[in-house]
């Protein structure tokens, strides 16, 4: 096996990458259906709960160039079933602000989006409830979180051990309602031929949207195919499908031609889900050494009133530190609100805000550095599901990262280092998140061609690039794992036509479809091994392979990534603006396959993380129930210039528990903590503890009692 | 967006003539701000006027030393050009703090001064604004307001309205006395800066005192001569709009002020000249207490909402600093 | 209404019909099929439309096609001569300066007009002195190159790409 470590593990270019830079590589809106394409725009419910009470599309209808105007009363039935938003245009009732109440067909983009002005719709609206609290006496229990986990865990006496704690922390932390926003705005193309649907669409794994337009269009699965190479971002909101895929696909059938509905920035507000706002007490009680003796996570959370997301958000404490007596609980209101849904790291990135920053909030009730609380904490066992860890290297992240940083000599003090009119501070805090593998399976072939022609092995898997650098990743399992050069190695992805695999997301991607790679070309080496000497066959050969889902370790140990985030924050002392001039990320990730695309996953997904602690927050007016800032001026991500310098590397401790290639998963672990460092660190630079993000110039003057 | 006809006149005196003719006509700058507006419903025009080839796009020296920039001039371009550099480096710096490169490329001078304002309630067809649709109240009053005025606002009746104007440029303008030339059905005007925007008053539709038909042809820029600047307060580090901001001037002599220009951004329905804190700087001591008192009398008329009030404080801040930062220069 | 025009694109001249709504974004995209300026918001607010119009960068979702002229519109592809990738083509791929892509057509044609905006001298909100020549370090790249979005947040790879070509190019120290 001397090939093994050839490409896994290099930083290889991404082979998408040249067509990347040109804007040749197609994405959904851009592929060729073969015919002119017909536009969808879509008009939206104004009230949050009601029911429509007159809808006139008459004069939409008699507009030149518009095809169709499609209505509760005139839209095709989808067959029972379908859940959530799914079943659009199936109603006259309104569930939330944005829902679809009409749609219409029409030659040109501009005449769709002109016509949809034209249709006049009222309703009988009923008063919104948008606001979480947590003394909502509606306040309730899921069944289970997402994911599959237990709503609550208690071990122990966590009231009595608070009780009898040297210190305790007791703290409230808010994240607020946020938005996906890939750049690439969710779209989906539709065509019919006779009863079989084609749809280029943006998603994160093309089987994952067969299903419910298979259930609603009342298909076989095999009549559906769904094709998605190259996707401009997703983060979460293009996982499961949205009433975009539903509306293009009825729409489609309605005009007998290719339409295609580009979602409008302000729709991926409405349509396409948001990570819940959550409001979470923790509470930390420690002897006086630091030794946790017992944590407790309370969230609250909301849902919509029309589906049931009940988001992990504290699940991250269940396996961070050691404590004898431990609490996480989960709590949801539905609201009347569109469907909440997954967004980098759901659960993590909340959760790991509040406990981190509570972790930070005791280090300085202790006088104890805070890297050194943490280690303090660290548990030989997964302290909730008492298995052995797969591999955790939590402290050797925290002692790697403090040393890179330059960490030695900080002062605990907040508020002791200026430079003119900046407040300087540093903090730190932890990242996990959970290394978990999906069913997959895969098939390879290898034709002989005969002659001098070289070997051409195709690598078929319905895997997903969303920017994690998949295409390249997968090609270079695959080429080690066939002891091939990466040229040899064909891959598809991105079409359900192929073999099914899990969508990306969870950070099972490469786990997933690399393991299920690595299985088959070991099968098909084998085969030709066994059946041909060796050599290729002149007719070629194909093997279908796989995974069946979790490995053998999943339920005998407890999988995780780990890492740990050290940030520099400057805070100007006149007007609260707040930068991040450099951080240093350590990840304890296993096996990363590609050193430059995986990089960058760290870089993401950290930025982000500042992203969310500075700048993101989606408002709503509660008495409208409407977001306000829905578009990408107002509502804030980071810009290159809210970016500094970012130290990222990585601990080389393959995981041999986890799966074929011993990695861990690397999209998500690096959001989990990142808000809460930079929160730490303008505590630090301030002495201003925000525990409600985004950390907002207003929240310098707030704390300071100046407003 | 509503269907329109496009029209190229051949020059501003047919440009004017058209708009003057079409009660719903507009003219087209950089369209950077209408275009963005036209699609959301916000502005409906029949008819656009396109400008921007016809307005000047030079900025030419004025006898007294002043500047008079052509209204085409790319906000880019005006931003780089060496004599507002070096002359008027508090319009420099306001330029280049607002917007992106792409938009300042195409952004007019001209347009710039009449953007119009990002309240959400006002950008969003669905929702209530006294500004887009007189009469059906004003969102932002109880709702979503961390970002908007703390001064000048028209707090209740049918006027109701507490948006704040976006332009960074207009601030520095108005801190340089700037009068802005105009041509109308009746012919041409000159009309101070301070003049052109208005409080929303009973009218928070009106945001400027241009009447229908009248295009703005250039800007002119007395002469300055004594150190500015512009500080941008903003949500992140670049790319965003004011929360607050300043723009300021000042001629200090021997420890005492001579000379203050000062107007703040980000806290009301116009770019906001700070009368009465240049009244009480002129005369006094360059200290930062004595900034700070003048920028107190200033904001002692404020009338922040329920969650704007860090407007306030902040300002005098950026006030503070920035007269301060002039103080040092000029040392 | 619809109206004929003629857009050159990357080199080539386009006939076509368009309604005056359609910005130039649109009719690229929708009528030419270009798929190299991409939508990401539609209101200028992303930059994953840009393209240099007479070499000059600006976001072609607000640009109405009517008013283009005879000016020449050239994309991320269009930079590409005889076929060959660009110097920022080839560096944005060597540093990984991008993840999903959907932005990155538009952060090419950004940086190919940052780099000519230094090269004229134009400063920008960090450049310490207005009326300096800036330099094209890392922080005025960052600002420079900020009114292209990248959610998957590849900035700090962006600035190393851009400034490789800003230093073959004489614009940076």
């Amino acid at each position: 096996m001397t090939t093994i470590d050839r490409l896994v593990g290099a930083g290889v270019d991404r082979i998408d990458g040249p067509a990347k830079v040109r804007g040749t590589a197609p994405y959904a809106f851009e592929q060729d259906p073969g015919e002119p394409i017909a536009h969808l725009a879509v008009v939206q419910s104004t009230v949050n709960r009601g029911r429509i009470s007159r809808l006139d599309a008459t004069r939409a209808e008699a507009m030149p160039g518009v095809l169709a105007v499609l209505t509760p009363a005139s839209a095709p039935r989808l067959a029972e079933g379908l859940s959530s938003d799914l079943p659009v245009l199936q109603s006259l009732d309104v569930h939330y602000q944005g829902q679809v109440v009409a749609a219409v067909v029409a030659e040109t983009s501009e005449i769709a989006a002109a016509a949809i002005g034209a249709v006049v719709v009222e309703y009988a609206a009923e008063e919104p409830d948008v606001v979480l609290s947590t003394d909502r006496a509606d306040l309730y229990a899921p069944e289970q979180l997402m994911a599959g986990f237990d709503t609550d865990s208690v071990i122990g006496d966590v009231d009595g051990a608070l009780a009898a704690a040297a210190v305790t922390i007791d703290a409230t932390y808010e994240t607020p309602t946020q938005h996906n926003n890939p750049i690439e705005m969710h779209t989906s193309m539709a065509r019919w031929d006779g009863d079989s649907l084609t749809m280029w669409d943006a998603n994160q794994g093309p089987h994952n949207i067969v299903n419910d337009l298979a259930k609603g269009f009342g298909l076989d699965r095999g009549q559906v195919r769904i094709i998605s190479p190259y996707v401009g971002g997703a983060f979460g909101s293009k996982a499961f499908p949205h009433p975009n895929q539903m509306l293009a696909a009825m729409a489609a059938r309605v005009v007998g031609r290719t339409v295609v509905f580009e979602l409008t920035r302000p729709q991926m507000f409405t349509l396409v889900g948001h990570r819940t706002p959550t409001i979470q007490r923790v509470r930390l009680g420690a002897d006086a050494d630091g030794r946790l003796t017992a944590i407790s996570h309370e969230v609250v959370e909301h849902t919509s009133k029309i589906s049931e997301f009940a988001e992990q958000t504290a699940t991250p404490t269940r396996v961070l530190y050691a404590a004898e007596n431990r609490r996480t609980t989960h709590r949801l209101a539905r609201l009347d609100v569109p469907p909440p849904t997954i967004m980098r790291a759901p659960g993590e990135t909340p959760g790991m805000f509040a406990l981190e920053s509570a972790m930070d909030e005791l280090a300085s009730a202790l006088g104890i550095d805070p890297v050194e609380l943490r280690i303090r904490n660290e548990p030989t066992e997964d302290p909730e599901r008492h298995v052995p860890w797969s591999s955790r290297h939590l402290v050797e992240c925290l002692r790697t990262g403090a040393e890179r940083f330059g960490w030695a000599g900080r002062d605990l003090r907040p508020r002791m280092r200026t430079e003119g009119r900046w407040l300087i501070g540093t903090g730190v805090a932890s990242a996990t998140y959970p290394t978990r593998r999906r069913k997959a399976q895969c098939r390879i072939s290898v034709d002989g061609r005969g002659g001098t022609a070289p070997v051409r092995y195709l690598v078929e898997i319905d895997g997903s690039d969303i920017g994690t650098g998949a295409w390249t990743a997968l090609s270079q399992i695959a080429a080690d794992a066939l002891g091939v050069a990466m040229d040899a190695v064909e891959l598809h992805i991105g079409d359900s036509r192929l073999p099914r695999a899990g969508g990306a997301g969870g950070s099972t991607g490469l786990a997933s479809w690399g393991s299920a790679i690595v299985l088959t070309a070991r099968d098909l080496r084998r085969r030709l091994d066994d059946e041909f000497g060796g050599q290729v066959p002149a007719d070629g050969v194909t093997v279908d392979g796989g995974i069946e889902g979790e490995g053998p370790h999943a339920k005998t140990h407890s999988m995780h990534a780990f890492g740990a985030h050290f940030v520099e924050v400057r805070v100007d002392a006149d007007s609260g603006e707040v930068r991040v001039p450099r951080a240093t990320s350590v990840y304890d990730a296993g096996t990363v396959v590609n050193a430059k695309t995986g990089r960058s996953q760290f870089i993401g997904g950290f930025s982000m993380g500042v992203s969310m602690a500075l700048h993101e927050e989606t408002l709503t007016d509660p008495r409208l129930g409407h977001y306000v800032n829905h578009d990408l001026a107002e509502y804030h991500v980071a810009t290159n210039a809210d970016i500094g310098e970012l130290d990222i590397s990585w601990l080389d401790h393959p995981d041999e528990l986890a799966n074929e290639l011993g990695l861990k998963g690397i999209g998500e672990i690096g959001i989990t903590g990142a808000a809460a460092a930079v929160a730490n660190a303008y505590w630090h630079a301030t002495g201003l503890r925000v525990r409600d993000l985004p950390i907002t110039p207003d929240k310098y003057f707030r704390e300071l009692g100046l407003t | 967006m509503r269907e329109f006809r496009y029209e190229q006149p051949p020059d501003v005196a047919g440009a004017v003539a058209l708009v003057a003719g079409a009660p719903d006509g507009a003219f087209l700058g950089g369209g950077t701000n209408l275009v963005d507006l036209m699609k959301l419903g916000v502005a409906t025009p029949d008819l656009l006027v396109d400008v921007r080839e016809l307005t000047s796009r030079e900025i030419t020296d004025l006898p007294d030393g002043g500047v008079r920039i052509g209204a085409g001039v790319p906000n880019a371009d005006l931003a780089a050009d060496r004599r507002v550099r070096e002359r008027f480096s508090v319009l420099a710096q306001a330029l280049l703090a607002g917007a992106s490169g792409q938009l300042r490329n195409r952004a007019t001078t001209g347009g710039n001064l009449l953007q119009r304002t990002r309240c959400g309630y006002f950008t969003d067809v669905t929702k209530p604004c006294n500004k887009r649709l007189p009469g059906s109240g004003c969102g932002a009053l109880e709702g979503v307001h961390r970002n908007h005025a703390i001064l000048g606002q028209t707090l209740d009746g049918p006027g109701t309205c507490v948006a704040t104007h976006p332009s960074d440029m207009a601030v520095a303008m108005l801190a340089l006395d700037a009068v802005v030339r105009v041509l109308g059905p009746d012919g041409e005007r000159a009309v101070p800066l301070a003049e052109l925007h208005r409080l929303p008053g009973e009218d928070p539709s009106r945001d400027t005192t241009l009447r229908h038909g009248e295009l703005i042809t250039a800007i002119d820029l007395p002469p300055l001569g004594f150190p500015s600047r512009y500080r941008k307060a903003r949500d992140r580090a670049s790319f965003a709009f004011a929360l607050v901001s300043v723009a300021a001037a000042l001629r200090v002599e021997d420890g005492v002020v001579r000379e203050a220009r000062l107007a703040l951004g980000g806290v009301a329905h116009t770019p906001w000249r700070a009368l009465t804190a240049e009244r009480a700087l002129v005369g006094g001591p360059a200290t930062e207490d004595a900034f700070a008192a003048a920028a107190a009398e200033e904001l002692e008329a404020a009338t922040p909402l329920r969650d704007n009030g860090f407007k306030v404080p902040l300002a005098r801040n950026l006030v503070v600093r920035t007269l301060a930062d002039l103080t040092e220069g000029s040392r | 209404m619809d109206t004929e025009i003629t857009l050159r694109v990357d080199g080539a001249a386009h006939p076509l019909a368009v309604d005056t709504r359609t910005t130039l974004l649109d009719a690229l995209r929708e009528r030419l099929r270009n798929t190299s300026p991409k939508k990401g918001c539609d209101h200028g607010q992303c930059g994953a439309c840009t393209v240099l119009l007479d070499g000059r960068r600006v976001n072609s979702c607000l640009v109405l096609a009517v008013t283009v002229g005879d000016a020449e519109v050239t994309t991320s592809d269009g930079l590409a001569a005889d076929g060959q990738p660009h110097r920022l083509h080839r560096s944005f791929v060597e540093y990984d300066a991008f993840q999903c892509g959907y932005c990155t057509p538009g952060q090419v044609c950004s940086a190919a007009g940052v780099i000519e905006e230094a090269r004229q001298g134009w400063p920008s909100a960090v450049t310490g002195d207005v009326t300096d020549e800036p330099d094209l370090t890392d922080a005025e790249i960052r600002e420079r190159m900020s009114g292209n979005l990248c959610r998957c947040a590849a900035y700090a790879n962006i600035v190393p790409a851009v400034a490789a070509v800003a230093q073959s190019e004489g614009v940076r120290r």
